[in-house]
């Protein structure tokens, strides 16, 4: 499908955004992001090992995909600036996907924290996607910040639970100035499909793909999920009734 | 009370053994110019190239970091 999706002046091919935690094994992960089409790969920032390091994931995923950190656990604006500024030194990479977390139990991002360290970024020259609630007014003042696109969650990150509130990422989705991804709570293909279907520019999943019994399957579903909700997004759905409406013409009926 | 001797490094406290960054790194295997490598002294990102010769001080807080799976 001819639609390029341009992302914080990235141009990119798929409108699906995958992260590279939870997968069985490595080769599964590997797989399962081929499978699913995406150019953009997530990871996080972590401390190393103290006994030394592993494989890097910059080795692993280098070259074939394009990396963009998070800033995923990060509880205060100062900690998520602080885990942005190490991965673009670490990656080389001006882009971050920006998480502040309220609290370790809901994982609910931190719209208060959330605005002030996208306004630090964007102040430090970051291109900042920003990982937020579906409440129209925080993606707003997101982009007014200077976000490069704004990811509403469409349900808790984990959850499988897809998208809990269709209106308001409608709503957002119709009103924003950039682009609008939607991140976290997706459980199967049909939310992927929705959340284009509901405006979205594009969709960024992990776990739906990593947890499920055949991630590389999953993924490839994904990929279609996505792309078959693009279409008819921009097909133009026909208006919902309260009443039939006949398929088959009305005249020439036998008998009549 | 004890003048301070040690460092922090991701979190945890040891004793100041080495002159600069550089050194701190190289004992864990970590040569200046590893890819995907980052580090921060005392809260800010200290570049790859002035690893070799940034000094340590007791108390100094150090960060090194690396990307990992993350979604």
């Amino acid at each position: 499908m001819d639609d390029v999706f341009t992302l914080a002046g990235r141009r990119l091919g798929s409108r699906l955004l995958i992260g590279s935690s939870g997968y069985p094994n490595r080769q599964v992960m590997l797989d399962a992001i081929e499978a699913s089409g995406a150019e953009v790969v997530t990871v996080s920032i972590r401390r190393i090992s103290l006994e030394g390091y592993a494989e890097s994931m910059v080795d692993l995923l280098g070259g074939r995909w394009t990396v963009l950190p998070n800033t995923a656990g990060c509880q205060t604006a100062k900690e998520a600036v602080l885990t942005a500024r190490l991965a673009r030194e670490a990656l080389d990479i001006d882009w971050v996907k920006l998480e502040v977390i309220g609290d370790r139990e809901t994982l609910h991002p931190d719209s208060e924290e959330l605005l002030r360290a996208t306004a630090e970024l964007v102040g430090d020259g970051f291109q900042v996607l920003p990982y937020c609630g579906d409440d129209p007014v925080v993606c707003r003042k997101l982009a007014d910040a200077g976000a490069a696109a704004v990811m509403p969650l469409g349900a808790p990150i984990g959850s499988g639970l897809g998208v809990s509130n269709p209106r308001a990422i409608e709503r957002i989705c119709a009103r924003s100035p950039v682009p609008v991804i939607l991140d976290a709570g997706i459980g199967t293909a049909s939310d992927a499909a929705l959340a284009m279907e509901l405006g979205c520019a594009a969709v960024l999943l992990n776990t739906a793909v990593a947890k499920a019994e055949d991630p590389v399957r999953m993924a490839a579903a994904m990929k279609h999920g996505v792309e078959a909700g693009r279409l008819a997004r921009s097909a133009g759905r026909i208006p919902i009734l309260t009443h039939a409406e006949p398929s088959s013409p009305q005249l020439g009926l036998v008998g009549s | 009370m004890s003048a301070v001797t040690t460092i922090r490094v991701n979190g945890a406290e040891e004793a100041l053994g080495w002159g600069c960054v550089g050194d701190l790194l190289a004992a864990r295997g970590i040569p200046p110019g590893t890819r995907g490598v980052a580090v921060a002294l005392n809260g800010a990102v200290l570049r790859a190239a002035d690893w070799t010769g940034t000094p340590l001080a007791a108390g100094d807080t150090v960060e090194i970091v690396r990307p990992f799976q993350g979604g």
